[in-house]
């Protein structure tokens, strides 16, 4: 017998987003349908300008679409305010950026910190950093740490507050390879122990393979939706 | 055509405009001070300067009990002396159609060919000489009662009630500031100024062929010390009572001290403007740099030559000190033309030679480009050592690191929204030192401008409340037994009579000698007490002088030292008294003795030509007409409506001038947090998008920018009450002059009113800039680095 299927954490459909400046209308996303199960892991791949980042800025309550809904779980994100938008995020979903977006004038611990203050149910500053393997550098400044360090330290940030969803725009997209297959482990070990639904976007076709899930993105459409049969560990992979 | 470059200029200058504006706004403040203190001092040094020219001002003034006609050509024979006139002058009681109250004139004699201090005829003619009832009056006066040429009114002449006719209105060079013997503002419905032909003037008086006032011109490159002791050998038999040079002429040390005033607000308020700008100009100007790092890096490259660079940003600087140089001079004579239209109440001139502060223009151009250019100086020099290479990279992260600040805030367990704010304020120290000088200036300027109405509460309080609690002052004609006290109180309505005795008199000491009055106090008065500055009532010694600290520094005297007291009216009598007491008093430069001592010293019965009154409201009009009918009495101040006039003056301005100096308060602080948050915002919107995108809600992240800058206002604030208590006393002290003295006084008030306006002030422009964090669009402001 099989189990019923778990309800999706994201249900997106028909998303459009246009961007207007001044006479030029730019389509960003034009029509998605993207569902995202509980404890998935996703990577999003595309050309620059296919549309991921915008996507996954919608799914966060970042932005809103032009046209569409966007769900989590049974809530509708297209129709909430930026007030339950901003609650959203804090509650729900962890960021982790390209340029690691940390506070400068924050240690490593206070960073994450930052986060666990106003999260419902945080886990300590100190546990959320030794997931990463950062538990040596906690006291340090941004400027104190590597590339690599930091990016950890931003998803240790990320993760602290356990949230349900965790959206990765380019993560590795400043590292080298060595230190970017750190920063996948350490987002593959999240997924696999907290169960955190993950989206990783990427433009890196290497990493597909330590999803569970790749959604290929072209032109702001769909183009595939491939399930992995099988996954390699981050440490396989290389670029 | 345009450069590439200067095109930048333009839209840089054109992103910046706010902030460009609130810097040429702080700017434009001390500017704007600068050229109207100027401009208003200017036209009305050379309007002085004119008039006095022109219509003959005297340089020395003497008066005399009464000596013939003829020392006068005596005086006009010493060395030194071009010109010398004499007249009669004395006090006349007015009665007048539609006021109840009895007015009073100085009535002054008309040589034939007057050949000094020469009325101007502004409407009318001049009194003809043969005609005994003909009278010019100062136009002042004549206006305030409509008294045209051809208009009557009754005068009490040397006891002797007279019907005067007009023939004309006339200024004089003497009488630029009016104000009756004794009183303490001018009021032109009280007291006016009459000429009267010389034939008449004796006639009245019994004193043809006779002179009691002596005025004279010094011939060029005379010592007037010098002019002034021969002309008091001179006159020394015939009873003169000292003469003085214009800094002691009522009208003309007026007229200066005013002045003085006007050149020490254009020396003090505008520095701290300029410094506060040239601040701004350093922080703005370096930040654009810092941001423009890779555009200078790439010029350099491209092969532009570091000073083309330098000068580039440069005129960047120089932009904002012309817009804020325009804006000063503009404001500045708009202030100047308000400020000579108020001074037209107290001031009167039959002209006005205008000067538009030229001098003050080209200062003013000098210190806005030394002011930008100071400012502009160090982010420059900064930009034209860069590199071309390195200058393309981007800055290194702001290095943060654990000092023992950081261990002091972290036992603090402080959120971390808030231990943002600690840091930034630790690495950036030099930028929240900006900040915290400039807000701290913004308190300080509001603090020395509020200060001055509880300087003048204080006086008021002092002098209204404390000193003169008399209803009425009446001067008699000359001096009188004691029995003119109990005279007075018999007068209706009078509910308390109180007898004094003030005496002109020259104090020396060795060769430093000082005009001054003597009052004798009669023991057990209580309407009228000797106050000093800080409240204390003062009991004059019998065995001693009680003199004001200023005139005891002029003197180089102290307690324990004699002073020779010469009387200058009779009877005339030199007295040898030793200092008892030095006082700080804020008005006026008498000196005090108790009466009995006094008398006992000149050997006489006690005496008094001054009688203060209480009276009852209601027998007032009684009064006033007993008084009119009075002979005896030479004058009347009316210690209520003194009062009422003090209050009046100063509520009138008081709003306008609460409002204005506000404004330009409150400007700094705008101009200083406005700027120091904008930068925040342009360098750590990443971050603080960050912090949105994490969940904080646009209350929190406002939190991190304006807890920021009221933080650093909390520390600014009691900077700047200390700053302005000390500006406040230097601009006391740098005020004061012979005619005023403003006591020190600053009450709470004062700084609770200058907190509010500087925190209101600081937190509307952090709110202003908050506003721009609603714009920053999260998704971009992620993926773009600077």
């Amino acid at each position: 017998m099989t189990q019923a299927p778990a309800p999706p954490v994201f249900s997106a459909r028909g998303v459009t987003r246009v961007y207007r400046t001044g006479a030029v209308a730019v389509w960003a996303l034009r029509g998605v349908d993207l569902e995202l199960a509980e404890r998935e892991l996703v990577v999003l791949l595309g050309a620059s300008g296919s549309g991921k980042s915008t996507l996954v800025n919608i799914l966060g309550g970042l932005d809103l679409p032009s046209e569409g809904r966007v769900f989590f779980r049974d809530r509708e994100l297209t129709r909430a305010s930026d007030r339950e938008l901003t609650l959203f995020r804090r509650d729900h979903v962890g960021f982790v950026f390209q340029f690691y977006n940390l506070v400068p004038s924050l240690t490593a611990r206070e960073n994450v910190a930052l986060v666990t203050e106003i999260a419902r149910n945080p886990m300590r500053p100190e546990e959320a950093l030794e997931r990463v393997g950062l538990s040596d550098r906690m006291d340090h400044f941004p400027a104190e740490l590597s590339g690599g360090e930091q990016q950890r330290v931003a998803i240790a940030r990320a993760i602290a507050k356990r949230p349900d969803v965790l959206l990765c725009d380019e993560p590795t997209g400043a590292l080298d390879s060595a230190t970017g297959v750190q920063v996948l482990a350490a987002l593959h070990e999240v997924n696999r122990e907290l169960g955190t639904a993950t989206v990783l976007i990427t433009h890196n076709a290497a990493i597909r393979k330590i999803a569970h899930r790749v959604i290929v993105l072209a032109d702001g459409k769909v183009k595939s939706d491939t399930v992995n049969t099988t996954r390699i560990a981050p440490e396989q992979v290389s670029w | 055509m345009v450069g590439a470059l200067d095109r930048k200029l333009v839209r840089d200058l054109r992103r910046i405009w706010a902030q460009t504006l609130a810097i040429a706004l702080v700017l434009g403040c001390g500017i704007m001070m600068l050229v109207g203190a100027q401009a208003t001092q200017q036209t009305l040094r050379d309007t002085q300067a004119a008039w006095y020219e022109r219509h003959r001002f005297a340089d020395v003034f003497t008066g005399v009990s009464r000596a013939p006609a003829s020392v006068v050509a005596d005086i006009a024979a010493l060395d030194g002396v071009a010109q010398a006139e004499g007249r009669i002058s004395f006090a006349a009681m007015l009665d007048l159609d539609g006021m109840e109250e009895p007015a009073t004139a100085q009535v002054l004699s008309l040589p034939e060919r007057p050949g000094l201090n020469l009325p101007l005829v502004q409407r009318g003619r001049l009194p003809a000489p043969d005609n005994a009832n003909e009278v010019a009056l100062n136009e002042p006066f004549a206006e305030a009662h409509g008294l045209f040429p051809g208009a009557r009114f009754r005068a009490v002449l040397n006891g002797q009630l007279r019907e005067l006719e007009v023939t004309g209105w006339v200024l004089s060079p003497e009488f630029v500031y009016t104000m009756a013997p004794g009183a303490l503002l001018p009021d032109d419905r009280r007291f006016g100024l009459i000429w009267m032909p010389e034939t008449s003037a004796g006639a009245v008086m019994d004193m043809s062929g006779a002179v009691n006032q002596i005025s004279l011109r010094l011939s060029r490159g005379a010592d007037e010390r010098a002019v002034i002791d021969a002309v008091d050998r001179v006159l020394d038999p015939w009873g003169g009572t000292g003469a003085y040079g214009r800094d002691r002429q009522s009208s003309h040390a007026f007229l200066e001290s005013e002045l003085q005033q006007l050149g020490v607000m254009a020396a003090f308020l505008p520095p701290i403007f300029l410094l506060v700008a040239a601040f701004l100009v350093n922080m703005v100007l370096g930040r654009l740099i810092a941001l423009e790092r890779a555009q200078i890096g790439l010029l350099k490259a491209i092969g532009y030559s570091a000073p083309e660079i330098g000068w580039h940003y440069l005129k960047l600087a120089l932009a904002i000190g012309v817009l804020g140089w325009a804006a000063g001079a503009g404001f500045g004579w708009w202030i100047a033309e308000a400020m000579i239209g108020l001074y037209a109440d107290f001031f009167r001139f039959p002209f006005l030679i205008r000067s538009q502060g030229t001098g003050a223009l080209w200062v003013g151009a000098a210190l806005a480009a030394a002011t930008v250019l100071l400012g502009a100086g160090r982010a420059v020099w900064a930009a034209l050592r860069l590199p071309p290479a390195e200058a393309m990279q981007p800055p290194a992260p702001p290095g943060f690191s654990r000092g023992p600040a950081d261990r002091l805030l972290a036992w603090m367990q402080l959120r971390q929204t808030t231990m943002m704010i600690f840091r930034s304020i630790l690495r950036w120290p030099a930028r929240a030192a900006i900040t915290l000088v400039g807000v701290s200036a913004s308190v300080a300027v509001l603090v020395m401008s509020y200060f001055i109405f509880d300087s003048v509460d204080a006086l008021s309080d002092t002098l209204f409340s404390q000193a003169n609690r008399q209803h009425m002052t009446l001067t008699l004609a000359e001096s009188r037994p004691e029995q003119a006290v109990r005279d007075a109180h018999a007068l209706p309505g009078v509910t308390r009579a109180e007898g004094a005795f003030a005496m002109p008199v020259r104090l020396v000491n060795g060769h430093v000698a000082r005009l001054s009055a003597l009052q004798g106090h009669f023991p057990g008065a209580t309407l009228t007490q000797l106050v000093d500055d800080s409240g204390r009532v003062i009991t004059p010694p019998e065995d001693g002088l009680v003199i004001p600290q200023t005139l005891a520094t002029a003197l180089g005297v102290g307690p324990g030292d004699h002073l020779r007291v010469e009387m200058l009216a009779p009877p005339r009598r030199v007295l040898d008294l030793p200092v008892r007491a030095v006082i700080m008093q804020g008005l006026g430069q008498e000196v005090h003795i108790a009466a009995p001592g006094l008398f006992s010293a000149m050997e006489s019965a006690p005496q008094v030509n001054t009688i203060h009154l209480s009276v009852r409201d209601d027998q007032i009009p009684e009064l006033h007409a007993a008084i009119k009918a009075t002979p005896a009495i030479a004058g009347l101040s009316d210690w209520s409506d003194l009062r009422r006039q003090f209050d009046a003056t100063l509520a009138e301005n008081l709003l306008a001038m609460v409002s204005i100096y506000t404004m330009i308060g409150a400007l700094i602080a705008v101009g200083v947090v406005y700027n120091a948050a904008r930068i925040q915002v342009a360098e750590r919107s990443y971050e603080l998008a960050t912090l949105r995108v994490m969940g904080f809600s646009r209350l929190q992240v406002g939190y991190v920018l304006v807890g920021e800058m009221m933080l650093l206002t909390l520390i600014a604030l009691p900077l700047g009450w200390v700053m302005g208590y000390g500006l406040a006393q230097g601009l006391v002290t740098t005020m004061s002059t012979d005619v005023i003295q403003l006591p020190f006084h600053i009450s709470r008030r004062t700084f609770g009113y200058a907190t509010l306006v500087v925190l209101v002030a600081a937190l509307g422009a952090a709110l202003l800039v908050r506003r721009r964090l609603d714009r920053v669009d999260l998704a971009t402001a992620l993926k773009a680095r600077e």
